[in-house]
C-alpha cells in the first residue's frame, strides 16, 4: 500500500538527505535498501536487457506427434510481447524434459489399454543464451486419435527475471494448477464424449458387419466359409473388441473424479459461472455412474441427435489426419475458462518480483487487521484474494499446533513444545534419507546462491552442466531428476547426518515421500559440497542449532524456546528417530499445502544484523504470515490480536516504534526487500494489485483526478473533511462526465461503512432522500433547469443539514467549516506528487495513519467506560476528549473525523456476522458555509 | 440556501415565502438526536404508532399491515398480516394479570370491517372479530376493568377473550359526546347514554382526558371546552381564541386565506396544568387554572399540526403536515422592559372576542404570573412528507411515522455511541479477547 511504484533505487543520498531527517523513517519492511552492487557501475536493470522480449508472458506449447513441439499461444497475444525471441526454439526446451514417467498404453498384465492420470509437473527451467527462465508446467490431455492416448502440453510462464519465478514458485504453481485443472476438466468431458461417439459408431459397425456376416452365412450354403466371410468375421471380432476397450475406457475416464478426490491434494476445478446445460447434464451423468459398471445407461441419453457412422476397419492412427486442435480437446467453455485463468496469471505477476512481494506483504499485513481494513481498503482487494492463501496461514498453525501435540504425547512426554524442537524433529523424516537430506539442503542452497546473484552465476554455469541432459545452454535450475543423481551420495558423504534445524524446508522431502505427486523441486545449485566454506559458516541456518533456539527467544513465541539434546546428536540415536518417523509420517500426511517451502523468517535475520547488507532475496509473504502468529493470535474473530493496551503504548510512542514493536516479528521475515530483488526487474509497469487491472487503472485514474481536484479547488479540504466526517456530498452539476470526473476523485477520501460497495453513487437525476444519505456517503447529482430539477433542488435544500454540496458548475461549496490539520496532510495543494497512483498510495497512507487512531480511540477500554462505578459521566468525557486531543494529536474538526471512524468501527466490530445490520445515519448540527473560488 | 443553488433569477416565487414560521438555525445545541434510523417495511401512510412496551412499538398504516420494531436497535420483529384494508385504530392491550405472565396484545382495526387481536411476543394473531356492521374507527382500552370498546356507528364493549359484552344503538352523529363509556361500569355491562353534550358547534376531533375530574375536548371549528367529567358541565371554553380578526398584526392577506382547516384543533394533550393544542399551523398553551392561554405559537408550522406532546422536560414535541418534526421548549419570559411584548398576544386569551370583562381582568392577573413563550430549540427533518404521529421513547429516542411509507428513529447520537462502546467492550470479554495473550 505504501510503496509506490515510483520509487526508484536510491544512491545519492546529499539531495534528500534533508527530506528524510523531516519525515519520519519508512518502517524497515518498506525500506528499499542501497543497491549494493552500485559502485560497480552495475544497473540495477542491466541484467534484464539480454532477454529478447519485452515483459513476462505465458506461453503454451505441444509436443505435437507430428511436427514435435511447437508453440499453440501466448498471453499476452501480442506479437511485440515475444519480440525476437524464439518461441519454436523455447517450446523445443521446455517440452523436452523429461517430466513423466506415463505409461499410456497396453500394461504387462491387463488386456486392456489404460489410462494412466498423470499429475501435472512443476519445472522451473532457465535459458541463460536467451535470458530466460521459465516456470513450466507440463500436463497431459487425452485424445482418443492420439498416439496413446494422450498428448502432453506444457503452459510456462517465462520472464527474464530468474528470482521472480523462484519467488513466486508457489503462487505460479497454485494458480497454473487451476488453468490447468480447468483444462483437464474439459478434456475429460470432451474425452468421454468422443468416446461414446466412437462406441455409438463401433456399435453401429457391429451390427452393420453382422448383418452383413447373416447374410452371407444364408447367401453361402456351400458348407465352408469363404475369405470374404472369414475377413468379415475377422473384423466383426475386432470391433467387437474395439468396443470393450471403449468401454473399458470410458469407464476408466468417467471414475476418475472417484479416484481423485480420495487423495487430499486434488482440487476439482469449479466453474464459477454456471455451465451451460448441456455441461450440467454431463456432469451430473458422470457423478453417479458407478465405476464399476460402465454407465451404459447414459450411453445414448447425452447426444441424441449424433448419427452413428460406419467405422473403416483399418482407421487406425495415421499421419495425414488432423490432430484436434486445444479448443476442441477440452470443451469451448473450459478452453475460455482457461484462458481467463491464464490472462488473470498475467495480470497478477505482471511486474518487477521486488513490487510483487511489496504488494503481497502489504496485503497480507492487511488482511491481519480485519477490525479496519474495511474502512478504506478496496473491498475487492480483500475479497478477492483466494480464500485458501489465508487459509493455509491458518492451516500452517494448526498444524504446528497440533505437530507439536503430536509429538509431546508421543515422544518426549514432558517436554515443554517448542517451536525448535518441533522443527528440529520434524526434519528427521528418513523415510528415504538420502533424498530428505538433499531436499532439506536445496532450498538453502538456492538462497545462498540467490542472494549473491554475481557470484552464484560462476559456479551455476559450471557445475550444474553434468547434470542436465537436454541441451547445451539450457539449465534445469531444479528437476529433481536432474539433481537427485548427482547429488545423493556426495551430499551423504560431505553432510554430517544431521538434520538443519529450519523448519518445513525438509517437509519437502517428507512430503515427497509420503504423497506421490510430483513436484519438481526447485534447486539452483545440486549439492551441498558446492557452498564455499566460508559460506556457510556466515548462514547461521546450515548446522549450528544454537542461534536458532536464540532466535526462537528472541521471537517470543508461545513456546517456550528448548533445544532437543536427543536430536541435536541424533546420529548414536536413530532407533529413536525411527520412532520418530512413524509419528511423523502421520502428521505430515494432513499437509497437503506446502507452505513450508520459503524458509521461516529467522534465515533472513541474523544476516542482515551482521553486516549490515540485506543478503536474502525476498521471500514470499507467506513467511511474513507466519512470523506475525508469534505477535497475534490468529483467532479469525480476533482480529489483529486486539491488545489494546499493548499497542496503546506502542503506537504512543511514536510512528517509528509502531512500526518497529507490532511488526517486529514480520519484519525479520520482511525486511529483506532486498538488492537481489530489485536487480531484475521487468520492464512493464507494475499493477498495483494482482488480478485487478481495473481496480488499478481505476485508481490511478482516481488518484490523477484527485490531485487535480485538491489542486484546482482551493475548498478542497472541507470538502474532504465532510467525507472523512462521514457527511454526504453531493456533487452537483449539469454534465454528466465533470461530475462522475469529481466523483471518483473523490472517492478515494470515503470511509467504508461496512464490507459493502464503497457508499458512493456516481449519477443521480431524481431528488434525494433521506435514505440515500443513509446508503451513499458521496453522491455525484444531475441538475437540470427542467420543474423536475427543482424538485431536486428543493429536496437539497430541505436536507442541507445532512449535507455538503458541491456545485461543479459555479464552483462553489457549501459545508461545515474545517480548521483541523489531517486533511492539509493528506491533500496538500502544493504536493510535489506528479503520478496519480503515487497520490492514491499517499493518501492510503494517511488514510491508515487515521485508522490506527481511530483503532485506538475505540478499543480503549477507559475512554468510553468509567474505570470505577462512581465515577460521573464527565469526566470520562473528559478523558477522551483529552485522548484525542493531546495523545492523538487530533486539532479541531480532526477530532470529529476518528471519532465518526470509530464509529464505524463499533459497528463494524459488533455487527453480527450474517445480518447486514441496518445502516444508521448520523449528523451534526453545524453551520454549513459557502465557499467561491 | 436554495436561492444560492438555484441561482438568481431563476427562483421560483412561492418557496422562499417562509417568513412567517420561527426557524431555528443549523446549530442546534439542545436538540439532543444526532442519529437516525429509518425503518422501511411499509408500502403505504403510516399513520399510527403505539407503544408496546418500553422497548416496543408497533406500526400501523394504510397497507393494512402492522409492524412490530425494536425501538433501540429498529429491528423489525415481525409483520402482522391479516387486515385486506387500511387500518383505522389500533390500540395496546397488555394484561397485568397476577396469574399469568404479562401479555402484551395489540388490537387493530380496519376498514375492512374486522378487528384482530395480536400477540406481541409470538407475532401470531390470536383472535379476529368480523361481525361489524361499520368500519370500527376507534378503539379504547380501559384497562381498569380489563375490557375495550370499539366505536364505528355503533359502540360495543368487550372483554379479553373478544366477547361482547353490550352494544350501544345507532350513533347518529359525531357530535354525540361518547363519555358515556366511562359510565358502564355498572353490572350487567349496560351503555347508557348518560348525557349529550352539544356545545360543539362542528366535528369534535380530539378529546383529551386531564384528570379524572376534567376533560377537554377540541373541535374542527376551533372551540375548545374544558369539561367537568363528574357532572358533565362546561367549565370553561375558549372559542376563536386564534381568530385571526382578533389580532391586528395579522396580514389581511392572511385572513382570507384562513380556512377552517386551519382553525381546527387536531390535537390535544395536556399535563396536569396545561392543555396543549395543536389548532392549524399553531401550538397554544393553555393553563388550565387561570384559564387562559399563556403561550403560543401561531406558526409553529408550514402546514397543519397533526400530533403534539408535552415531554417530562418543559419540552414539547410537535409534528405536522409540511414534514418536519419541531421540539420546543416552555420558557418564562425575562421581565425585561426593553423588550416589548408584541400586542397580539395579549389579546388572543381570554373566553371569547365578546368577553371585554373578562379581558381585563385577565391582563390584570397576566401581570402577577409568569409570562411564558415557545422557543424553538431544535427540527428535525427527515420525512417527505406529512408527519402523522410520533412517538417519544424517552432516552431510547423519537419514532416518527409519515405519509412517505417511512418510520424513522431519531436517537441521541453520544448515548448511542456510547451504549455501542459499552457492546463492543462486552463482545470483546465475551471473545476473550480482553486477556493478553502472551
Amino acid at each position: 500500500m505504501i510503496s509506490a511504484p515510483d520509487v526508484v533505487a536510491f544512491t545519492k543520498e546529499e539531495e534528500l538527505e534533508d527530506d528524510l531527517y523531516r519525515e519520519p523513517p519508512l518502517p524497515e519492511e518498506y525500506s528499499v535498501p542501497l543497491f549494493p552492487f552500485a559502485g560497480h557501475g552495475a544497473n540495477p536493470w542491466a541484467k534484464v536487457a539480454g532477454s529478447k522480449f519485452t515483459r513476462d508472458f505465458i506461453l503454451i506449447s505441444e509436443f505435437s506427434e507430428q511436427v514435435g513441439p511447437q508453440p499453440l499461444l501466448t498471453i499476452p497475444d501480442d506479437a511485440k510481447v515475444s519480440g525476437t525471441f524464439d518461441l519454436n526454439y523455447f517450446s523445443l526446451r521446455i517440452m523436452s524434459v523429461d517430466y513423466q514417467a506415463s505409461f499410456v498404453g497396453h500394461p504387462p498384465g491387463s488386456a486392456y489399454p489404460k489410462l494412466n492420470f498423470v499429475e501435472d509437473s512443476k519445472v522451473v527451467l532457465g535459458d541463460s543464451k536467451e535470458g530466460a527462465f521459465a516456470y513450466v508446467h507440463h500436463l497431459t490431455l487425452y485424445d482418443l486419435e492420439a498416439r496413446g492416448f494422450v498428448r502432453p502440453f506444457c503452459m510456462a510462464y517465462i520472464s527474464a527475471d530468474e528470482h521472480k519465478i523462484m519467488q513466486q514458485f508457489q503462487e505460479l504453481s497454485a494458480e497454473f494448477s487451476k488453468a490447468s485443472e480447468c483444462l483437464k476438466t474439459g478434456n475429460r468431458k470432451a474425452f468421454a464424449n468422443e468416446l461414446e461417439k466412437k462406441l455409438k459408431d463401433l456399435d453401429y459397425t457391429r451390427t452393420v458387419l453382422h448383418n452383413e456376416t447373416e447374410a452371407q452365412k444364408k447367401a453361402n450354403d456351400k458348407g465352408y466359409y469363404t475369405t470374404q466371410a472369414i475377413e468379415k468375421a475377422n473384423e466383426l471380432a475386432s470391433v467387437e473388441k474395439s468396443i470393450i476397450e471403449h468401454q473399458d475406457l470410458l469407464r476408466q475416464i468417467r471414475s476418475y473424479p472417484y479416484r481423485k478426490l480420495k487423495e487430499s491434494e486434488f482440487h476439482p476445478y469449479e466453474p464459477e459461472c454456471a455451465l451451460d446445460r448441456a455441461d450440467a447434464g454431463c456432469d451430473q451423468d458422470l457423478a453417479p455412474s458407478d465405476p464399476a459398471e460402465p454407465g451404459e445407461t447414459h450411453l445414448y441419453t447425452h447426444i441424441p441427435s449424433y448419427t452413428p457412422k460406419l467405422i473403416k476397419a483399418k482407421s487406425a492412427k495415421c499421419f495425414d489426419k488432423k490432430l484436434k486442435t486445444l479448443e476442441e480437446l477440452c470443451d469451448v467453455y473450459f478452453f475460455t475458462q482457461t484462458l481467463d485463468q491464464l490472462h488473470h496469471i498475467e495480470r497478477t505477476f505482471r511486474g518487477d518480483v521486488c513490487y510483487l512481494l511489496t504488494e503481497q506483504i502489504s496485503r497480507a499485513l492487511l488482511k491481519q487487521q480485519s477490525v479496519t481494513n474495511f474502512l478504506f481498503e478496496d473491498v475487492s482487494f480483500l475479497d478477492e484474494k483466494p480464500p485458501e492463501k489465508q487459509y493455509r496461514g491458518c492451516q500452517g498453525l494448526g498444524q504446528d499446533a497440533m505437530d507439536g501435540k503430536c509429538l509431546e504425547e508421543s515422544l518426549t512426554p514432558k517436554v515443554v513444545v517448542s517451536l525448535g524442537s518441533y522443527k528440529s524433529s520434524v526434519e528427521c523424516v528418513p523415510i528415504k534419507m538420502e533424498q530428505e537430506m538433499e531436499d532439506s539442503e536445496e532450498p538453502k542452497m538456492s538462497e545462498s546462491v540467490t542472494s549473491e546473484p554475481q557470484e552464484n552465476l560462476d559456479y551455476l554455469d559450471a557445475d550444474i552442466k553434468g547434470s542436465i541432459s537436454s541441451g547445451e545452454s539450457i539449465e534445469v535450475l531444479g528437476t529433481e531428476k536432474s539433481g537427485s543423481g548427482l547429488t545423493k551420495s556426495e551430499s551423504q558423504a560431505s553432510l554430517p547426518v544431521m538434520p538443519s534445524p529450519q523448519a518445513g524446508r525438509s517437509k519437502v522431502g517428507s512430503r515427497r515421500t509420503v504423497s506421490e505427486d510430483s513436484i519438481e523441486v526447485l534447486s539452483t545449485c545440486p549439492s551441498e559440497s558446492l557452498i564455499p566454506e566460508d559460506f556457510k559458516a556466515s548462514y547461521p541456518s546450515a548446522i549450528n542449532e544454537e542461534p536458532y533456539a536464540d532466535n526462537d527467544d528472541e521471537r517470543g513465541l508461545r513456546f517456550a524456546p528448548r533445544l532437543s539434546p536427543g536430536i541435536a546428536d541424533e546420529q548414536d540415536d536413530v532407533s529413536k528417530q525411527e520412532s520418530l518417523v512413524q509419528v511423523d509420517a502421520a502428521c505430515c500426511i494432513g499437509k497437503e499445502s506446502p507452505n513450508f517451502l520459503e524458509p521461516l523468517p529467522e534465515l533472513g535475520q541474523k544476516p542482515c544484523e551482521e553486516d549490515g547488507v540485506v543478503r536474502i532475496p525476498p521471500q514470499p509473504y507467506r513467511a511474513a504470515e507466519q512470523g506475525l502468529r508469534g505477535g497475534f493470535p490468529a483467532h479469525d474473530s480476533v482480529p489483529g490480536g486486539l491488545l489494546p493496551y499493548e499497542l496503546d503504548s506502542r503506537y504512543l510512542s511514536g510512528s517509528r516504534e509502531v512500526s518497529k514493536s507490532s511488526l517486529d516479528e514480520c519484519s525479520d521475515s520482511t525486511s529483506y526487500i532486498s538488492s537481489a530483488a530489485s536487480t531484475c526487474s521487468d520492464r512493464t509497469p507494475s499493477p498495483a494489485h494482482p488480478a485487478c487491472q481495473a481496480g488499478e487503472r481505476h485508481r490511478k485514474r482516481a488518484g490523477q483526478n484527485a490531485l487535480r481536484f485538491i489542486r484546482q479547488y482551493p475548498f478542497a479540504h472541507p470538502a474532504i473533511y465532510s467525507l472523512l466526517s462521514g457527511r454526504t456530498l453531493v456533487v452537483l452539476g449539469e454534465d454528466e462526465a465533470m461530475v462522475k470526473k469529481l466523483v471518483t476523485a473523490l472517492s478515494i477520501f470515503v470511509p467504508n461503512c461496512g464490507v459493502y460497495a464503497k457508499p458512493v453513487k456516481h449519477w443521480v437525476t431524481s431528488p434525494l432522500h433521506l435514505v440515500d444519505f443513509q446508503k451513499w456517503k458521496l453522491i455525484g447529482l444531475q441538475r437540470t433547469v427542467s420543474p423536475a430539477g427543482v424538485n431536486v433542488l428543493h429536496a437539497l435544500s430541505r436536507y442541507s443539514r445532512y449535507l455538503s454540496i458541491l456545485d461543479a458548475d459555479s464552483k462553489t461549496l457549501r459545508c461545515p467549516l474545517y480548521k483541523g490539520t489531517v486533511v492539509a496532510r493528506l491533500a496538500d495543494h502544493r504536493t510535489q506528487i506528479k503520478r496519480g497512483s503515487t497520490y492514491y498510495m499517499h493518501v492510503q497512507s494517511i488514510l491508515t495513519q487515521l485508522c490506527s487512531k481511530a483503532f485506538l480511540f475505540t478499543f480503549c477500554h477507559h475512554l468510553h467506560l468509567p474505570i470505577s462505578e462512581r465515577e460521573p459521566e464527565e469526566s470520562v468525557v473528559n478523558r477522551r476528549m483529552n485522548f484525542l486531543k493531546l495523545q492523538l494529536g487530533l486539532a479541531n474538526e480532526d477530532v470529529k473525523i476518528v471519532q465518526y471512524l470509530a464509529e464505524l468501527l463499533k459497528l463494524h466490530y459488533i455487527q453480527e456476522p450474517g445480518r447486514g445490520g441496518s445502516p444508521l445515519l448520523r449528523f451534526d448540527y453545524v453551520p454549513s458555509f459557502l465557499y467561491k473560488i | 440556501m436554495l436561492r444560492w443553488l438555484i441561482g438568481g433569477g431563476r427562483e421560483p416565487q412561492g418557496l422562499a415565502e417562509k417568513s412567517s414560521v420561527q426557524t431555528v438555525g443549523e446549530e442546534q445545541t439542545q436538540n439532543p438526536y444526532t442519529e437516525l434510523l429509518v425503518l422501511k417495511g411499509h408500502q403505504d401512510i403510516v399513520r399510527f404508532l403505539v407503544q408496546i412496551d418500553d422497548c416496543r412499538f408497533a406500526s400501523a398504516g394504510d397497507d393494512g399491515i402492522v409492524c412490530l420494531w425494536n425501538a433501540q436497535t429498529g429491528e423489525k420483529l415481525f409483520e402482522l398480516h391479516g387486515h385486506t384494508h387500511k387500518i383505522t385504530a389500533i390500540a395496546p392491550f397488555s394484561s397485568s394479570d397476577a396469574f399469568e405472565e404479562k401479555r402484551h396484545l395489540i388490537i387493530t382495526a380496519s376498514a375492512d370491517r374486522t378487528v384482530i387481536v395480536w400477540d406481541c411476543t409470538s407475532g401470531r394473531q390470536v383472535q379476529k372479530v368480523s361481525c361489524f356492521h361499520s368500519t370500527v374507527k376507534c378503539l379504547t382500552v380501559l384497562q381498569r376493568l380489563d375490557v375495550w370498546l370499539s366505536g364505528g356507528s355503533d359502540l360495543c364493549v368487550w372483554n379479553r377473550k373478544l366477547d361482547l359484552l353490550c352494544k350501544t344503538s345507532h350513533l347518529t352523529d359525531a357530535v354525540i359526546f361518547r363519555l358515556t363509556d366511562s359510565n358502564n361500569e355498572s353490572e350487567g355491562w349496560n351503555v347508557l347514554e348518560v348525557k349529550r353534550l352539544v356545545d360543539h358547534q362542528d366535528n369534535i376531533l380530539s378529546l383529551v382526558s386531564v384528570n379524572d375530574l376534567t376533560f377537554v375536548t377540541g373541535s374542527h371549528v376551533g372551540e375548545l371546552i374544558v369539561w367537568d367529567a363528574l357532572d358533565w358541565t362546561k367549565q370553561a371554553s375558549e372559542c376563536n381564541f386564534w381568530d385571526s380578526s382578533v389580532h391586528p398584526d395579522v396580514q389581511p392577506e392572511i385572513k382570507l386565506s384562513q380556512s377552517p382547516n386551519e382553525t381546527s384543533v387536531q390535537h390535544l394533550t395536556s399535563d396536569e396544568e396545561y392543555v396543549f393544542a395543536a389548532v392549524g399551523k399553531g401550538i397554544y398553551v393553555y393553563n388550565l387554572q387561570m384559564k387562559c392561554v399563556i403561550a403560543c405559537q401561531r406558526t409553529a408550522h408550514d402546514s397543519s399540526v397533526l400530533h403534539i406532546e408535552k415531554l417530562p422536560n418543559r419540552q414539547l414535541i410537535s409534528c405536522s403536515e409540511d414534514g418536519s418534526v419541531r421540539i420546543w421548549e416552555l420558557r418564562e419570559k425575562q421581565q425585561l422592559p426593553a423588550e416589548p411584548v408584541p400586542t397580539g398576544f395579549f389579546n388572543m386569551w381570554g373566553f371569547g372576542r365578546a368577553n371585554k370583562q373578562a379581558n381585563q381582568a385577565a391582563k390584570k392577573m397576566q401581570e402577577n404570573t409568569p409570562m411564558y413563550f415557545l422557543e424553538l430549540v431544535g427540527d428535525l427533518i427527515g420525512h417527505s412528507s406529512a408527519v402523522q404521529m410520533f412517538l417519544y421513547f424517552g432516552e431510547l429516542g423519537l419514532a416518527t411515522c409519515s405519509a412517505d411509507h417511512l418510520i424513522i428513529l431519531w436517537k441521541d447520537g453520544e448515548r448511542e455511541s456510547s451504549l455501542r462502546s459499552l457492546t463492543l467492550f462486552q463482545k470483546l470479554a465475551q471473545n476473550g479477547d480482553l486477556q493478553l495473550k502472551l
